[in-house]
């Protein structure tokens, strides 16, 4: 098994399943479509589990690589690998497909197909992103998970998608470009390589550094995001059906983030150490700024998405502490932040399939008709605010130590995230679960059927556990963590 | 067994209980789910028993359970130390929950939520022991917050009712804001001294005197680090523990069932806060400025949390006040640096205010769900064991001679008597004070409720408009006595836990006091620097036998006001009950000010929780929607506005392009010839 090429098997499974999908044609073969999709996003995620079960944790080396010349004149290659920073996010990029082909199952009814079929090649673009070495690869899988995206949101988006689109292109836009630029300027700098790791070694001067930071800087900062271009998010997870937002926020929110640990921090040490300070302070904007706006929404959709970008805050703060612990913590955040995101999502999505509705106000009392659900919705509120025991916990908590260390004044800042975490997430809860039945659509709801139950057990299940023993997660980092680290500790100006 | 199985046995069977009544809840019958959680709990107090037993024959445990992460230098740890500390508050927390849970058998008996309630409490006790039992820092917060968590779902555990939901966000965001300051407390402790593991810490403590750590500017001379570690530790004691200004949550907790106020919200949870500056005692022997802070405010806790008991009329509400002073009484001790003498008070205090409690829920269910003190009345005749176990419980609060309350609050007052640090004189005074205070409003609601004219059930009336405008309406129907109904005592399973209780509020103190303070029972797990703090060193040396000490009491200043207070109470309201109306009247602006309790809450729902509502509000609309969408979709605008610029451009008449191309080339040659003479 180790022989076969699981990276390549964990990009076109699903690609390729979801072209199956998509040539079953019309709705008359919706239940078809649904079952061949499942299949494909569980062979897929299947396929990635002995990425965990036969990586070796001793070594900050590249592992699974696979090397294919592609356009050889400019020494492009078809590059893969992991390392124990990015490869538990292709398990959880294919672990969340299963979640988001079960959430449609009932809800999406028509073009199943291809709301399927989006899904699946999104899945495999994004195993791509975080297994390619060569940057030219990186960026084509980078802009081309784009596309499914615009669709699912287009298409099977809200009344007012247009304009969260058309935001979200604005913004992308001019990332992506700068992103381009920068990777050309890379490949003459290396002298003439598109490999990321040769980049890694490249010396440039402090100048060409910021520069390149900065480019980076815009491209990784919209898809994190990061305050001050976040506002996209909040239109675009309104708009986005339920499994659009769960892949939104579990994975390619991830995007940016490990952009910037594959990027900017081993290529432009430097730099970051230079401008570690503007990315500590945004980080902090996002986590108390973004505390205080998720906590008057009035759409539960928008408020998860706010608080999304305030969790994403702590990533961005971990990654420019430059500590083990800082590190691993927002990497560990990352993932929980993918099953707790994705669930809370789900949760919403459940409810909205029964009230066609997400204001706050129009709920109230939840806990008295669907009372397992809100079990649930109790769970992953309480993941969301952070508490201990479950995985919200566990990168904030290392986070704020990692902090600690660097400057108090940074943590204390981070810090208040307990409160206002908990402030808005459970002050949701008690309008939306908690109180009497507010009203006759509330006092009509159903409690959740079985398949609601096995997606919202399995990532119940996932965000306890990950709580209660997260050492599985973060030994597979350490040695490629340390690599890191020793890469932002030298200096590339000769 | 071993120590370490015992340990694992004592946690584990709890939290098997609430597994099994709370994930099967819904399919499992009322007496699977109560055997399953009382006999998880009851495994839990055999456990402790004997882990107590191989402790007191000097047997310790400090080990890991397992590995919970590693990151960089750092190794996080689930583990347990369990030394004569661990095992005393082990064995307070799973007698006092046994108790409990025996009592709601009785006392939850007509709710639908039953097995539901099963689970939290023995998820409580899992918790609970979890944190008194972990041998590190993390461990400590993990226990620290999940006990919040169960507090959270028992104060909203009847979650139709608005004033209880809006009780269990208040309570837990509070808590949070202790907490906010314990993560920065143990952020430092990791950063100074690269574990959290208790033992590592305290070893390395010693030498972090005089390090400091530069907060306010950088030139600044830097504050103390142990100071600065003490006292952000001491404020997330200060949310559990409830001591001013993080108080306000507790009162409001009341509205969660009578079983959880006894058992979370006086006996157990709130003295987290106590055990754990106990268990740091080598941190705060080492700072005398964080031990005068922790003084101060337990001395403000205790006086003024007191006077506000003096004017409530929900029976709950008295005992809540009486729990935030006597919580006041006990952080008083550990700034005195009599930490035994503190976990000594807790632990009386847990019996007889989990007695008080528990009575206090006997009377309610007696009553029928009637909790207003001016509605009772006479009740000793119908409730006989509730009365006489009240007696024991308030005298035990008051420090009667004797009673187990009297050893642990003398001997805090001895401490702090004897203490020199600055705010001790202070705290001393307002102790004292609280005596008298304690016996006032503890006796006036025990004349109230079991002596004097009966005032109930004989006004169907008043029955109608109280439910009509309070909007706290119970979860069952009834709502007071009806007309002539007459109460009657509380089933065995009430009144059991009540008389098993009452043995250890009496008889406790006079037995435990000597090994426990004098003793060498906690010699290794409180620190005490006698040279600096020697208050409990002078305690040992007048200390003649818990008999003497008792007959000395009989003719110290504390007997004689708390005696003082129970006569006034006696006067005011059994002989001349017109009195309180008309001091009422007299004392109005003081009344108002305690009525309003110190006005706190307004203030913070005013201004914390209003403030952040409009600061919110603020950078929404101005700082999201205004600026940074304004200028994004501006510069959608722009590039409209710039493409229809070239749309001018681009005509579709050949003349235009001509036109424009040599215009373009005329700017071009004119350019260059300009360029090329300069």
């Amino acid at each position: 098994m180790s022989e076969a090429p699981l990276l390549s098997l964990a990009i076109w499974i699903p690609i390729l399943a979801g072209l199956a999908v998509l040539a079953t044609g019309g709705d008359r073969n919706a239940p078809l479509a649904r079952v061949l999709a499942l299949a494909g996003a569980l062979v897929g995620f299947a396929v990635t589990l002995p990425l965990y079960t036969g990586f070796d944790t001793s070594t900050p080396a590249m592992q699974f690589v696979e090397q294919h010349r592609w356009i050889s004149r400019f020494n492009i290659e078809y590059l893969l690998g992991v390392d124990g920073i990015s490869m538990l996010f292709l398990i959880l990029n294919s672990f969340i497909t299963v979640i988001v082909i079960l959430a449609g199952w009932q809800v999406i009814d028509s073009k199943v197909a291809q709301y399927n079929a989006a899904f699946l090649i999104m899945s495999g673009l994004l195993n791509g992103i975080f297994s390619a070495l060569d940057g030219v690869l990186f960026y084509v899988f980078f802009e081309a998970s784009l596309i499914p995206l615009y669709l699912i949101i287009g298409i099977w988006g809200g009344a007012n998608r247009v304009y969260a689109a058309f935001k979200f292109f604005l913004y992308t836009l001019l990332g992506s470009l700068l992103l381009l630029i920068a990777l050309l300027y890379l490949f003459f700098a290396s002298g003439g390589s598109f490999s990321i790791l040769d980049w890694h070694q490249t010396s440039l001067s402090l100048r060409e550094q910021v520069w390149i930071f900065l480019a980076f800087l815009v491209a990784f900062a919209v898809k994190i995001p990061m305050w001050p271009v976040h506002t996209w998010l909040p239109d675009a997870h309104v708009e986005a059906p339920t499994g659009g937002s769960i892949v939104l926020a579990a994975i390619a929110l991830k995007l940016g983030a490990y952009g910037f640990v594959r990027f900017s921090l081993p290529i432009t040490p430097d730099a970051s150490h230079e401008l570690s300070g503007l990315i500590v302070a945004l980080s902090l904007i996002a986590i108390v700024y973004i505390g205080f706006v998720a906590l008057v929404q009035e759409d539960m959709k928008k408020l998860v998405a706010y608080s999304s970008i305030a969790h994403m805050g702590f990533v961005t703060l971990g990654f420019f502490i430059f500590s083990a612990i800082g590190i691993e913590g927002a990497l560990i955040q990352m993932i929980s932040h993918g099953f707790i995101s994705g669930a809370m999502f789900f949760c919403i999505g459940v409810m909205y399939d029964r009230m066609h509705s997400r204001r706050i106000a129009d709920y109230g009392g939840v806990v008295n008709t669907m009372p397992k659900f809100a079990a649930f919705f109790m769970l992953f509120a309480m993941a969301n605010a952070g508490l201990p025991a479950t995985s919200g916990f566990v990168g904030e908590f290392m986070v704020i130590l990692g902090a600690v260390q660097s400057n108090f004044w940074v943590a204390f800042a981070a810090a208040t995230t307990l409160i206002l975490g908990a402030a808005y997430t459970l002050w949701m809860v008690k309008r939306v679960v908690f109180g009497k039945v507010a009203n006759d659509k509330v006092a009509a709801l159903n409690d959740i059927n079985a398949r609601e139950f096995t997606i919202l057990a399995l990532l119940a299940a996932t965000v306890i556990g990950m709580g209660l023993y997260p050492q599985p997660f973060s030994e597979v980092m350490h040695s490629s963590v340390n690599e890191l680290l020793r890469h932002i500790a030298v200096s590339k100006i000769q | 067994m071993d120590l370490k199985s015992l340990s694992l046995l004592a946690v584990l069977a709890p939290l098997a209980g609430a597994l099994v009544a709370g994930l099967f809840c819904r399919v499992i019958s009322r007496t699977l789910a109560h055997s399953a959680a009382i006999g998880g709990v009851a495994t839990a107090l055999v456990a402790s028993l004997l882990i107590f037993r191989q402790v007191a024959d000097g047997a310790r445990l400090n080990g890991p359970v397992y590995q919970w992460l590693t990151s960089g230098d750092y190794a996080f740890e689930v583990g347990f130390l369990i030394d004569p500390l661990t095992a005393s508050m082990m064995l307070v927390v799973t007698f006092v929950s046994l108790m409990v849970h025996i009592y709601t058998i009785g006392y939850m008996r007509d709710d639908p939520g039953y097995n539901r309630f099963f689970s939290y409490i023995s998820l409580f006790t899992f918790s609970m022991l979890m944190l008194v039992m972990s041998n590190n820092f993390m461990q400590l917060f993990f226990g620290w917050e999940a006990v919040g968590l169960v507090s959270y779902l028992l104060i909203g555990f009847w979650y139709t009712r608005p004033s209880a939901i809006f009780a269990n966000l208040k309570a837990f965001l509070v808590n949070r804001v202790g907490d906010f300051g314990f993560i920065l407390g143990i952020g430092l402790v990791l950063s100074a001294c690269g574990t959290l593991d208790y033992a590592g810490v305290f070893a390395r403590a010693p030498a972090l005197v005089g390090e400091t750590i530069a907060l306010f500017g950088t030139d600044g001379e830097g504050v103390s680090l142990l100071t600065a570690i003490c006292v952000l530790l001491f404020i997330g004691a200060m949310g559990k523990s409830a001591q001013v200004p993080l108080h306000v949550w507790l009162p409001d907790s009341m509205e969660g069932p009578t079983p959880i106020s006894a058992l979370i919200h006086a006996a157990t949870m709130v003295t987290a806060g106590i055990f754990m500056v106990a268990r740091m005692s080598p941190l705060f022997e080492l700072s005398d400025a964080a031990l005068s802070f922790v003084i101060v405010i337990g001395a403000v806790t205790a006086l003024f949390m007191g006077f506000l008991g003096i004017i409530q009329n929900d029976i709950k509400r008295v005992v809540a006040y009486s729990t935030l002073s006597q919580l006041g009484y006990m952080t008083v001790a550990l700034g005195a640096s009599a930490y035994s003498a503190a976990i000594f008070h807790l632990t009386t205090h847990a019996f007889f205010k989990a007695l008080l409690f528990l009575a206090a829920g006997s009377v309610i269910m007696a009553m029928h769900h009637e909790q207003d003190i001016r509605k009772m009345g006479g009740l000793r005749r119908y409730l006989p064991i509730t009365w006489i176990t009240s007696l024991i419980g308030s005298l035990a609060l008051i420090g009667t001679p004797l009673f187990s309350g009297f050893y642990s609050k003398d001997s805090i007052i001895e401490a702090v008597a004897a203490s020199t640090l600055p705010g001790a004189g202070f705290a001393y005074a307002a102790i004292i004070a609280g005596v008298f205070v304690t016996a006032f409003y503890s006796f006036r609601m025990f004349f109230l409720v079991f002596h004097g004219k009966e005032r109930f059930g004989h006004d169907e009336k008043a029955h109608d408009a109280h439910a009509a405008h309070d909007e706290q309406a119970t979860h069952d129907e009834h709502h007071g006595l009806a007309h002539g109904e007459k109460p009657h005592e509380s089933p065995l399973v009430v009144t059991v836990p009540l008389l098993l209780l009452a043995i250890p509020s009496l008889g406790l103190g006079l037995f435990v006091i000597e090994p426990m303070l004098f003793g060498d029972w906690f010699a290794d797990a409180i620190f005490v620097d006698a040279e600096a703090h020697p208050a409990m060193r002078e305690l040992a040396e007048h200390f003649h036998g818990a008999g003497a000490m008792a007959l000395h009491g009989l003719a110290s200043a504390p007997f004689w006001l708390a005696a003082s207070g129970v006569a006034l109470a006696w006067f005011l309201y059994l002989k001349r009950p017109e009195l309180p109306a008309l001091l009422k009247t007299r004392l109005q602006p003081l009344y108002v000010l305690l009525e309003n309790k110190y006005y706190f809450d307004r203030f913070y729902e005013t201004v914390f929780a209003g403030g952040a509502r409009l600061l919110g509000r603020g950078l929404w609309q101005g700082g999201d929607v205004r600026v940074i969408d304004g200028v994004v979709n501006g510069s959608a605008r722009l590039v409209g506005w710039c493409a229809s610029l070239l749309r001018f451009f681009q005509s579709g008449r050949i003349y235009h392009y001509a036109f424009t191309m040599i215009f373009g080339l005329l700017v071009l040659m004119t350019l260059t010839l300009w360029v090329g003479r300069v």
